[in-house]
């Protein structure tokens, strides 16, 4: 057996499968958790683990958490889906006419670098409670996607484009042959970060609008009643929740560029 | 017969061409040659439309345009024939790329491959066959031959023969020989750069 043959194997049996390490960190931090509730000793400032499952365990066999789970979720996914598609035209718009580029970017900067608290109080002056969550998570996630579109945009491989030009390439056939594989990565890495937004700023909206039934009604009312297990449940649903969204995102976005190929050839 | 006439260019401070003049006959082979920096891609680039001169004119230019690039210029992630299918027409079929792409040397398991795991005489093989079976009233070959290996040359070439037969086209090159196996009327860049009477170059 050669000297690198050697290495590799004993890299292998050194390697843990992703699943049993993922276990294996999940239960670390749920020891830490514990222990750090036994050493508070006030379920009130930080209850543990166990009592957060039980109440989990409590809920999740009732309608109305399922219910609050939807609601929150086809608000903010609408709201997600709203502010990408929005940010993608705008940027491709303004990759096309510098009126655009020179009429949205301010726009789309004041939006990035305004506290999401100000959209959600603004917001809340102009639509109802029960739409507060589709708008907000649109306005946060419109910047990223309208920055990363329109830096794909211009990042497309003007070599190809000439091509393109030359051969007189239909647009119908030039998108999923050369722009969209040059400008998806870009769109791709802005969804990525942009469920995460809209499920922060979404849940954050709900938390000041209060609409009835949604997840941030019920994180306020925990809060209010001083059911500290309940803040953590709902804080871990948010948290799941945003962590699936992601993955399915990226999936999709996994599919299409596939699905493009495929068109294209 | 395109006619260029006195043709300028100038790109990022330089003159690139300065006063160009060159016929080229419908239906004719015309190779430029000459050294680096000569201004051979840039005056391929002009008739492609791809360059606006500073100076002179182009006359007789009009309908599709084709070329080989001096880079392949290849959707990464599409296989060879759909490379090729993307710049023809619907009814042409992939049966008909597929015969281009075998008539120039390209194998059948390399095919149905993206072109970005292909070689670069694999590659190159696309590329002219691209712009073999565009439809087009000029075709424009830079380099065409770059990376292709000695014993594929001599199949490529015959095939590039074939094909252009009629069509107006212009070689730029390195290589004389293969310029004169195209039948083409050479013209050598460099020579055209001496002054003539009234202060012209002249190809």
């Amino acid at each position: 057996m050669t000297t690198s043959t050697t290495a590799r194997t004993a890299e292998a049996s050194r390697r843990v499968p992703r699943a049993t390490r993922l276990v294996l960190v999940a239960a670390f931090w749920l020891v830490v958790w514990q222990l750090a509730a036994l050493a508070v000793g006030q379920r009130l400032l930080l209850p543990g683990p166990a009592e957060v499952g039980s109440r989990f365990a409590e809920l999740a066999v009732t309608a109305p958490f399922w219910a609050s789970v939807a609601y929150s979720l086809v608000r903010i996914l609408a709201g997600f889906a709203l502010g990408t598609t929005a940010g993608a035209l705008l940027a491709v718009g303004a990759a096309r006419w510098r009126v655009v580029d020179a009429l949205v970017s301010p726009l789309v900067g004041a939006v990035r670098a305004a506290p999401v608290v100000s959209f959600i109080i603004l917001v809340l002056i102009w639509v109802d409670s029960s739409r507060l969550a589709v708008v907000v998570s649109a306005l946060m996630v419109l910047p990223v996607t309208y920055a990363a579109v329109l830096e794909g945009v211009r990042q497309r491989d003007p070599a190809m484009l000439e091509m393109a030009a030359v051969f007189e390439v239909p647009l119908l056939r030039r998108l999923p042959a050369v722009d969209l594989p040059a400008v998806l990565p870009f769109f791709a890495a802005a969804c990525q970060v942009g469920i995460g937004l809209a499920w922060k700023s979404g849940i954050a909206a709900e938390v000041i609008g209060l609409p009835a039934g949604s997840v941030g009604e019920r994180l306020y009312d925990a809060k209010v009643l001083l059911e500290s297990a309940d803040v953590f449940l709902w804080t871990g649903v948010v948290v799941a929740l945003s962590l699936v969204a992601e993955r399915v995102v990226a999936a999709l976005l996994r599919r299409v560029s596939s699905a493009g190929s495929g068109a294209a050839a | 017969m395109i006619a260029v006439r006195g043709l300028t260019v100038h790109l990022g401070g330089h003159t690139v061409l300065d006063g160009v003049d060159l016929d080229l006959p419908d239906g004719g082979v015309v190779a430029v040659t000459g050294p680096n920096g000569c201004g051979k891609t840039t005056l391929g680039r002009v008739l492609l439309g791809l360059v606006e001169p500073a100076d002179g004119s182009v006359r007789g230019l009009g309908g599709a345009r084709a070329a080989v690039f001096q880079e392949d210029r290849l959707c990464e992630h599409l296989d060879a024939v759909a490379n090729v299918r993307l710049v023809l027409p619907h009814d042409v079929g992939a049966a008909e790329v597929t015969a281009e792409l075998r008539a120039l040397g390209l194998t059948a398991d390399a095919l149905g491959r993206p072109v970005r795991d292909l070689s670069g005489g694999q590659r190159r093989r696309v590329a002219i066959a691209r712009a073999l079976l565009a439809e087009a009233d000029l075709v424009v070959l830079d380099e065409p031959f770059t990376g292709i290996d000695a014993a594929g040359r001599d199949q490529v070439l015959a095939r590039v023969a074939q094909s252009c037969a009629g069509r107006t086209v212009l070689l730029i090159t390195h290589d004389q020989d293969d310029a004169l196996r195209l039948g083409a009327t050479v013209v050598d860049l460099p020579r055209a750069q001496a002054s003539d009477d009234d202060g012209r170059r002249r190809a």
